[in-house]
């Protein structure tokens, strides 16, 4: 039977740059910002980093393949540096790979770092299409967008639980005032502007039923973290950050292909949340799971995600989500920094950036004390990569 | 006993009102005779007209009794590339069979019907699919552009159990230059109206429909109906009367309907004809390009075996009309449109895997489990009902011919799409399997949830950096 990560592995730094549309960085100067905030919160030196973990997703867009960018631009001294992607959980793959690098007893200290460099595609929206399926892919999928996956998930919705398109687009436009709300008191994130239902319902169609503010930003960003084994955190600070859980699920193939899913939730969300609180000894997680930031990469996706990990039952998020309860002096906040909603997802780093922001919530070391969540003992990041029916799922959960 | 077994055609839904191309161009020419023609959509063209004339034409038969595969066409997308065979594949017809390409004259659909009856009496073939469709490229303002219009027949020649009967045939052909368009070039260009019409439609249908009734000593009245294309509504009776054929005769042009449709149009008429015909019936049929081919049939008793066809009739009556010159120019690239940056990135196909998955891509295959009977799409190895996973128990199963329902949809805006929104979906097949599709066909204030859908092929994207036309298959409402 195996024991899983619980309290094996110590976060004791991180790094996160201001998230945005960072036109005069490169993707390399990002990695340097956030290393130096991160070995800066770690306390510790270059030479202290026995190996890396880096994630990028969009390599053709910036820094190219394999991982010598991140060697290069840290000048790391020869150590192991391995590149990973997986999609919208690249990130937290990174950070997997860092603490498993630790947890096995191979290095005392590892870095995990992830960046993405996006707006230089000359262009809105995030690249892409059908080619980020592989070449048979390309020639039989809808020519498909992020926003119009997503969008389908919304359309399901809506029609498994019987909400007309105004009352569901009114239960999403509650998910993005929350997000805005909170992204507008966090200096590191993109977006920063508070805005209203009628404004949200109002705005452009991107994808139907989807309009322009439940959609996240697109933008570049860096975050890192520096992890180090449970028995030696103490030495580096006082109040290091433990890693209860680190679950990954990909898709099947069944809801794609297969005619038993509902399209109305993410399987893979609702699979490795289930392993996530074995995992971590969470037998409640509604009740348990102080806070989490999760893949809200569209209105509906931070919607059905709370229903998928368990924090509403099925069906009922409109309730929670009316309710408050998600809000940030709500009984659960969920996207305290502003989200992807307000960060944007640069796609290699989001995964770190929420992880950043528990890290800093569980320490109570938020910049703002206003933005600073009551006594929080467990939080909870979650990432989605690829497209309802077809993705890979990553979850974290850290706690004191 | 050979001839005819089945029929089937293929009107595109759009229709151009001819004054909407006349408000456009007119101050380039004179206000053309009232009408609409049919325009294929941005996602049509000649191959996948004939793809879905096909299959009208081969519902509810067996696809394994085609042996052979004949396109006309004057509009086909490729010089090298064969295009019936492309047309063969998209049918998921066998490959141990013939096919060929009639091009370069209107004469063509007749052409490839004749060599079709001609290789079944040989005994070369047994069931032959004659496909004929044009989608030609006139030029912004030409008499062309409102002349011309889009539009696909399909025949199934063999022998046995005919509806009609193959009785004979005369052919004439002359070096007319009517029109031509000479390799690499894009649009035709057309000698004087007047030397067409009197030096050449009048002259050669004329010849080549006496020289049948002398040949095989018929009269002109013994013909239930006699089809041939109407390039000119007045001469087009005319030369009726000058055959001593009464004006009830003669089989409705389509050409203020759906516009001249080339190649196809003789044969498209043929079917209109064929959808209203009798046993006992005697046919004639004429074509008009570089000559004339005329060919005569006798409809027999099996004419009723023949339902369900959609052929002529049900494509006319179901259409939606296109008010935008504009878009009709965009979507035959006649216009340089912005698709954004989004819209530059090329897609290049790679022949080796188009080949290697030809069945998925091009003929819309995918298996089904031999072990718990689950259909899926793509072709997989394992079995993805989660309670089987079998590995290597798969035979192919063919979705393109199996109807479906929306699972769900969007339209999208943000997609690069010279129509937008772009509406894509999953589709729930009946009888298993799940897929996601773009749709055609429809707008996203009809798209509903549980709609029932059918798939048609369609042009997916032109590489001209290429030169490759991609084709995959799309999900539409279902036609009429």
């Amino acid at each position: 039977m195996a024991e899983g990560i619980k309290n094996k592995v110590a976060i004791i730094g991180m790094g996160c740059t201001k998230f945005g549309e960072l036109w005069d960085k490169s993707a390399e100067d990002l990695m340097v910002d956030a290393y130096k905030e991160c070995i800066e919160d770690a306390g510790i030196e270059k030479k202290d980093i026995n190996a890396a973990w880096f994630g990028v997703h969009f390599e053709e867009q910036s820094v190219g393949k394999g991982a010598t960018s991140l060697a290069l631009a840290l000048k790391l001294p020869f150590i192991p540096v391995t590149r990973v992607e997986n999609f919208c959980a690249t990130a937290t793959e990174a950070f997997r790979g860092a603490c498993y690098g630790v947890a096995s007893g191979a290095y005392d200290i590892a870095l995990a770092l992830g960046v993405e460099k996006l707006k230089d595609t000359g262009y809105g929206g995030l690249p892409g299409g059908p080619g980020l399926m592989g070449t048979k892919n390309a020639m039989i999928m809808p020519k498909l967008t992020a926003p119009g996956a997503f969008a389908m998930m919304a359309t399901r919705y809506f029609a498994v639980y019987g909400l007309k398109p105004e009352e569901g687009k009114r239960m999403l436009a509650k998910v993005s005032v929350k997000s805005h709300y909170n992204g507008a008191r966090n200096p590191k994130a993109h977006l920063r502007r508070e805005v209203t239902e009628e404004q949200i319902i109002n705005a452009p169609i991107i994808a139907w039923p989807l309009g322009l503010f439940d959609c996240c930003g697109v933008s570049d960003g860096s975050a890192a973290a520096i992890v180090t084994r449970a028995d030696m955190a103490k030495k580096f600070r006082p109040d290091p950050i433990h890693v209860k859980a680190l679950q990954v699920a990909l898709s099947s193939g069944e809801e794609l292909m297969y005619t038993k899913w509902d399209g109305a939730h993410v399987e893979t969300t609702y699979r490795a949340g289930k392993l996530a609180y074995k995992e971590a000894g969470v037998k409640n997680p509604r009740e348990e799971i102080s806070m989490a930031e999760v893949h809200d990469c569209f209105s509906i996706t931070e919607a059905v995600t709370m229903e998928d990990l368990q924090f509403s039952p099925r069906g009922k998020v409109k309730e929670d989500i009316e309710a408050g309860r998600f809000n940030h002096d709500g009984p659960q906040p969920i996207q305290p920094d502003g989200g992807l909603k307000c960060f944007g997802h640069p796609i290699g780093a989001s995964g770190l950036r929420m992880i950043y922001e528990m890290y800093k919530q569980l320490q109570g070391k938020v910049q703002l004390p206003e933005r600073q969540i009551k006594n929080p003992k467990l939080g909870l990041t979650h990432n989605l990569g690829g497209f309802p029916p077809m993705n890979i799922v990553s979850i974290a959960i850290i706690g004191l | 006993m050979v001839g005819i077994k089945s029929y089937g055609a293929y009107i595109p839904r759009y229709r151009m009102d001819h004054g909407t191309i006349f408000m456009s161009v007119g101050f380039l020419g004179t206000f053309p005779p009232p009408g609409e023609n049919a325009v294929a959509n941005h996602d049509e063209d000649a191959l996948s007209m004939a793809v879905a004339a096909g299959i009208d034409c081969l519902g509810g038969m067996k696809r394994a009794i085609v042996d052979g595969l004949y396109l006309a066409t004057t509009s086909q997308p490729y010089m090298v590339r064969q295009n019936s065979t492309l047309v063969a594949t998209a049918l998921d017809l066998q490959s141990n069979m013939r096919t060929a390409d009639f091009i370069g004259s209107t004469k063509s659909g007749t052409s490839a019907l004749l060599s079709a009856l001609d290789t079944v009496k040989g005994e070369m073939s047994s069931n032959i699919l004659v496909c004929a469709s044009d989608c030609r490229l006139s030029k912004p303002g030409s008499p062309q552009e409102s002349l011309y219009g889009d539009g696909a027949a399909s025949l199934l020649v063999g022998s046995g159990d005919v509806i009609a009967t193959f009785e004979g045939s005369y052919s004439v052909s002359y070096d007319f230059p009517d029109r031509w368009r000479a390799s690499g070039e894009k649009f035709e260009h057309a000698w004087e109206d007047r030397f067409i019409r009197d030096s050449g439609y009048n002259q050669f249908v004329t010849e080549v429909i006496s020289g049948l009734l002398k040949k095989y000593k018929l009269n002109i009245k013994d013909f239930a109906k006699i089809v041939y294309p109407g390039l000119y509504a007045r001469e087009h009776g005319a030369i009726a009367k000058r055959l001593g054929a009464d004006p009830g005769q003669l089989q409705d042009t389509l050409l203020s309907t759906v516009g001249d449709t080339g190649s196809a149009s003789p044969l498209m008429m043929l079917v209109a004809a064929l959808e209203d015909a009798k046993p006992g019936d005697k046919i004639l049929i004429a074509s008009f390009g570089n000559g004339s081919d005329a060919l005569f049939f006798q409809v027999t008793e099996k004419i009723g075996n023949i339902t369900g066809r959609r052929a002529v009739k049900k494509h006319l009556s179901s259409k939606k009309e296109l008010t935008s010159y504009e878009k009709y120019l965009a979507f035959r690239n006649l216009a340089p449109m912005d698709l954004g940056m989004r819209g530059e990135i090329s897609i290049r196909t790679p022949m080796s895997a188009l080949f290697r998955e030809r069945k998925v891509i091009l003929s819309l295959c995918g298996s089904k489990c031999k072990k718990c009977g689950t259909p899926q799409y793509p072709y997989q190895r394992v079995c993805v009902n989660p309670d089987c996973g079998a590995i290597d128990q798969m035979e192919d199963y063919r979705f393109s011919d199996k109807k479906g329902v929306v699972f769900t949809y969007t339209g999208d805006n943000l997609a690069a799409s010279i129509d937008p929104p772009s509406i894509y979906g999953l589709v729930d097949f009946d009888g298993g399997g799940r897929f996601w599709f773009d749709f055609a066909d429809c707008d996203l204030d009809s798209v509903k949830v549980d709609m029932p859908v059918e798939m048609t092929f369609r042009r997916r994207y032109v590489d001209e950096s290429s030169g490759v036309h991609g084709y995959s298959w799309k999900a539409a409402p279902i036609r009429a």
